[in-house]
């Protein structure tokens, strides 16, 4: 079977998965807008959004779990749409494991062979290969409950590794561990995926896994995709307003856009910032918008220069390498922004200081889209 | 660290307390136990001689003798009817949602608040109506609908417990539907089954109320030759009888855990 699997995959140039316009409601609640996607073989694609934005949703009609409403899904040369879960040779980590309570983890890992009629000692190969791989070769006979959360979840990968999947789909997995663990185990992911040039789906509501782990991150809401792209695309050029706040932290102003003499100027609370002629042509947008700028791209100067922004601190939190500092401005969506202070200045409470912008790189969106 | 005295107080009254409740619980069964051992053909308490004599009566009881042989067929029948009908009922009612299933599941559960002399009863009218013989069939039919309930209810419970993940993780690994059920969910509601049917074959083989109708002379259960004795007898063999009943019934307690290491089978997550 894997035999097969390698020679179409030289021959082919069908992406590994393809989602053509698929749609799924729940009664009359849209849970899934149409979708069109492509996820190329060994890449690693990240679903991102808050809770009910349709990531699970799309990963449970990828395995099939799901049924889809409309459209047709792809893995490879075959149209899945219709075929039960057990038939689509899909690998799947769960975000509580799953692992059978009543067997070995020799045993669970195998599960998978045995379905196939593997040859026994086949079967013990690979699952010893695959215990390898994640480091748990002297666990095999233990039971699930022995293990700590991460050895789980090393046998969970194993498990869903083990029958050589077509596509490797993880639904939360990191989610019950703690913060060290959770790091050390996305590292280990990593390896091991682009080791075996295995084509994942991630799902996450956690922009920071996302970032550091994606080949490419399809940001949805409500539904929809908003965005697919590169990390960095997502994260410096983001195509909507919920997308540039859902991923990583953003200063949002509200302004006017002016342009004379061909350039662009922006007008925030006042104060005239030049903008750089590659941004978005102004004139499909309308004059009332709203600035996103990263938080590197805000930093402190006196509160008389021309160009900045005038604001008072709220906040000072002493972050070890930095200095956050929560700063009340007029001009800003919310009353209120963030910078990092790198330089670590003792700002306290109550001083007023300016914000400038920088030049390039700032995201302009219309002022009435939803903001994440 | 020093106790204080009200702590002490409260320690020992504590313990006292325990240990009348279970010499409360315990009382009958030791009444019933010395009598069971008095030579006198009149039950009086304390005995004045000892005998074994009612034990070799209760066992050589004709009635008796057939009354058990027919208690244990009913039970072992009825259980098993019971235990494979009302798992697949609490299945359908875990996993489906259809327009009959409330009513359905109360009727279901009925016999749980409808007096058991009333199902006798109205099996009875009902048999008699469509001219059905009071025979073993019946019998057993009346003891399903009896225990029935309790099935349904200890399989729902197991069954709410079962993470269903573990099926949709086994059908990803290319189980079908079938595999999943031999090797996981089986396996894993083992407990629920296990105790479903042994309840089921406990009340089976004491009900009494609803029998009483529908049972004939021939296959009279246990219970019923009892009651049927003792309207005859007033002698203690009544009471070796429920002696043998109650050391029984713990021996194979006893047994099921030993071999079956029921408290390993029942810890199970």
């Amino acid at each position: 079977m894997s035999s097969d699997h390698q020679s179409s995959e030289n021959v082919s140039a069908r992406p590994a998965v393809q989602i053509d316009g698929v749609t799924k409601s729940f009664g009359n609640t849209p849970a899934l807008e149409p979708c069109w996607m492509k996820i190329k073989r060994g890449e690693f694609l990240t679903l991102l959004g808050p809770s009910g934005c349709g990531k699970t949703t799309l990963l449970n009609l990828i395995a099939g779990f799901l049924e889809a409403d409309n459209g047709e899904l792809f893995l490879g040369e075959d149209l899945v749409t219709q075929v039960p879960p057990h038939k689509r040779e899909i690998g799947i980590v769960f975000q509580n494991y799953a692992l059978f309570p009543h067997k070995t983890v020799a045993q669970n890992v195998e599960y998978g062979l045995r379905t196939r009629g593997v040859p026994k000692e086949e079967s013990r190969a690979r699952v010893k290969e695959a215990l390898s791989l994640v480091k748990l070769e002297n666990f095999a006979d233990r039971k699930p409950r022995q293990m700590s959360g991460g050895q789980q979840q090393r046998v969970a990968l194993a498990r869903a590794l083990v029958i050589r999947p077509r596509v490797l789909l993880l639904d939360e997995p990191f989610s019950a561990l703690d913060r060290n663990l959770r790091v050390s185990m996305q590292i280990e992911l990593k390896e091991i995926q682009t080791k075996l040039g295995l084509t994942t789906i991630f799902v996450t509501h956690d922009q920071n896994e996302a970032l550091s782990m994606s080949d490419r991150i399809a940001v949805m809401s409500r539904g929809r995709v908003r965005h697919v792209g590169s990390p960095q695309e997502i994260y410096e050029h983001p195509k909507d307003l919920f997308v540039a706040t859902f991923v990583g932290d953003t200063n949002l102003f509200r302004a006017r856009i002016e342009s004379s003499e061909g350039r662009t100027r922006l007008d925030i609370g006042g104060r005239k910032v030049e903008i750089s002629s590659e941004q978005k042509e102004p004139r499909d947008l309308p004059s009332a918008v709203i600035v996103a700028a990263r938080p590197e791209q805000c930093s402190l100067t006196s509160v008389e220069s021309p160009d900045a922004i005038p604001a008072t601190v709220a906040v000072v939190v002493y972050q070890g390498s930095y200095v956050e500092l929560y700063l009340e401005c007029e001009a800003a969506v919310h009353g209120r922004i963030m910078m990092r202070d790198v330089s670590k200045s003792f700002f306290h409470i109550g001083d007023k200081v300016g914000i400038r912008l920088a030049t390039k790189g700032l995201n302009i969106f219309g002022s009435e889209q939803e903001i994440g | 660290m020093k106790k204080a005295f009200s702590d002490h107080l409260l320690d020992w009254s504590g313990r006292l307390l325990v240990l009348l409740i279970l010499i409360f619980i315990a009382l009958p069964f030791i009444v019933v136990f010395i009598v069971s051992f008095n030579d006198s053909s009149v039950v009086e308490f304390p005995p004045k001689h000892w005998s074994l004599r009612w034990y070799f009566n209760a066992f050589s009881y004709e009635d008796f003798v057939k009354g058990l042989r027919n208690s244990l067929m009913v039970a072992a029948v009825g259980s098993a009817i019971s235990l494979i009908v009302g798992a697949m009922f609490a299945f359908v009612f875990n996993r489906y949602e259809f327009s009959i299933r409330r009513p359905l599941h109360a009727i279901l559960m009925s016999p749980l608040i409808v007096p058991n002399f009333t199902i006798g009863l109205g099996a009875l009218l009902l048999a008699k109506g469509i001219f059905v013989p009071r025979s073993f069939g019946l019998l057993v039919l009346v003891h399903v609908m009896v225990t029935l309930p309790f099935v349904v209810r200890g399989v729902s419970v197991s069954l709410q417990n079962f993470n269903q993940a573990y099926e949709r993780a086994a059908e990803s690994l290319g189980a079908s539907p079938w595999y999943i059920l031999i090797t996981l969910t089986m396996p894993l509601l083992l407990p629920g089954l296990i105790s479903g049917w042994l309840f089921a074959a406990v009340l089976s083989f004491n009900e009494f109320s609803a029998s009483l109708f529908v049972a004939n002379l021939r296959n009279q259960t246990l219970p019923i030759a009892m009651y049927n004795y003792v309207r005859e007898y007033a002698d203690p063999t009544l009471a070796a009888l429920a002696v043998l009943y109650v050391v029984t019934s713990a021996a194979v307690l006893t047994v099921l855990h030993v071999f079956f290491r029921l408290e390993k089978v029942l810890n199970v997550e």
